[in-house]
């Protein structure tokens, strides 16, 4: 069997920093991981600016703050990218299975450091009621439909859940001439930045509830409208606060899910409220030489955070493999 | 007159207070940064935003490449620049900080790429 001093799963800003950081401390053959067709990771369709501001003390698009990793990925030989590479299988001693077009790959890694991003939470998640026609979308997934597929999934839209993608995405539904008729925050306050509900909310116009709720989706085929109710401090809907809004979209954005479940196949200790991996220190876990950083380990708020913590994790793969590593 | 804004410059968002006397920016209260200063004077007496969007490539490696305004533009000509972008087609590979469209809207603006898209 093939074995590797480091493979890292995931060529997002996770990955590619861990990957960079390892090549710094010493580590010569690493093999990065990737299942899209391209490096960067989701921040290929974070299209708005705001990215950086720590870590470059600059102000960068997410495909901006993706080609900086990317370009020094490239530039280091002893890092050698796999791409359309989706890993279906790991062992608690560090065997990876993945799946490249027309092949399956199997690799040892002597260490691994997995940087598998998150997921969104979905609509079954917060238990919506009403029917399940077309027309609902995770606000991620909307994102991806138009920046990176150019498509637009609907022309009036309800978001329920006032985190940043959402914000994010009622600003860019609202610049590609959809109408946004409603943030729905079912809590008194945002998760997300201030700074995106001033600059994709109110910029625009776009009003923004709290303490509300959708009590229910309507529609056969396609979303035709959604209930929009005020609930009390125990989340309860108060009677007689119920509104008909018309739209053919539902966005949600109701928070993040770390992707742990190829380290659970190896036997990782998760804690399953968070789905992150019990640890007492950032990205260990419980098998050693297993490292995990970025959103799979926890969900971090800025990418700038994700690449300081994944740099760690660079460091720790090398110091495991017996690299003396200048911090 | 005080004007309370939240400044956007960075994730903090620090709360502002501003007091404007015959439209101009008088005193800021309440930046933790130089850059609070500056946003809140330009946020009420020309407000101005970073625009990004994406265009359509045709024949590229990928549908759509993302681009942002060079420099801030007026905030009130946002959707005018955006059905001027929704007019572009990029057809030839473009690299990172490549200008797509040069003075947007006759505002000495340029929409630049934000990624390099091979064909």
């Amino acid at each position: 069997m093939i074995e590797r001093d480091l493979v890292v799963v995931g060529g997002g800003p996770a990955g590619m920093a861990a990957a960079i950081e390892a090549h710094r401390c010493g580590v010569k053959d690493i093999l990065l991981l990737e299942r899209d067709q391209f490096l960067g990771g989701i921040l290929n369709q974070c299209i708005h600016t705001g990215f950086g501001i720590e870590y470059y003390k600059e102000v960068l698009t997410g495909p901006e703050y993706a080609d900086r990793f990317i370009k020094q990925v490239l530039e280091t030989p002893d890092i050698e990218v796999s791409l359309k590479s989706f890993v279906v299988d790991l062992t608690e001693d560090k065997v990876l299975t993945y799946l490249k077009p027309g092949l399956m790959h199997t690799v040892r890694a002597k260490t691994l450091i997995m940087a598998t991003g998150c997921r969104e939470k979905t609509r079954e998640m917060v238990h919506i009621a009403g029917t399940r026609p077309a027309g609902i979308f995770s606000a991620g997934l909307a994102q991806k439909l138009i920046n990176i597929e150019g498509l637009l999934p609907g022309r009036e839209v309800v978001i329920v859940g006032s985190g940043d993608i959402g914000l994010i995405m009622a600003r860019r539904f609202t610049l590609e001439g959809a109408k946004v008729k409603a943030v729905v925050e079912i809590q008194k306050e945002s998760r997300g930045l201030k700074r995106n509900i001033v600059q994709c909310l109110e910029d625009f116009d776009i009003p923004l509830y709290f303490k509300h709720k959708i009590s229910r989706i309507y529609g056969k085929d396609r979303v035709e409208q959604v209930d929009i109710v005020e609930v009390d401090d125990n989340f309860n809907e108060i009677p007689g606060s119920k509104r008909e809004v018309k739209c053919d979209t539902l966005l949600v954005s109701v928070g993040l899910i770390p992707e742990n479940e190829l380290i659970e196949m190896a036997g990782v200790e998760i804690d399953k409220k968070t789905n992150s991996p019990l640890s007492e220190e950032v990205n260990k876990t419980s098998i050693p030489g297993l490292f995990v950083c970025g959103n799979s380990f926890k969900v971090y708020d800025i990418v700038d955070k994700v690449t300081r913590d994944s740099l760690v994790a660079g460091r720790l793969a090398a110091e495991y493999l017996g690299y003396e590593v200048k911090r | 007159m005080i004007r309370n804004i939240t400044c956007i410059e960075c994730p903090v968002g620090c709360s502002l207070k501003v007091d404007i006397e015959n439209c101009r920016v008088v005193k800021v209260e309440g930046h933790k940064c130089p850059k609070g200063e500056k946003y809140a004077v330009t946020e009420v007496e020309n407000p101005v935003r970073v625009l990004a969007s994406s265009v359509l490539a045709q024949g590229l490696s990928v549908k759509m490449i993302p681009v942002k305004t060079d420099i801030p533009i007026p905030k009130e000509r946002m959707m005018d620049a955006m059905a001027e972008i929704k007019k572009i087609r990029v057809c030839a590979p473009v690299g990172v900080g490549d200008v797509i469209k040069d003075d947007l809207l006759g505002l000495g603006v340029r929409l630049v790429s934000t990624r390099d898209v091979r064909d």
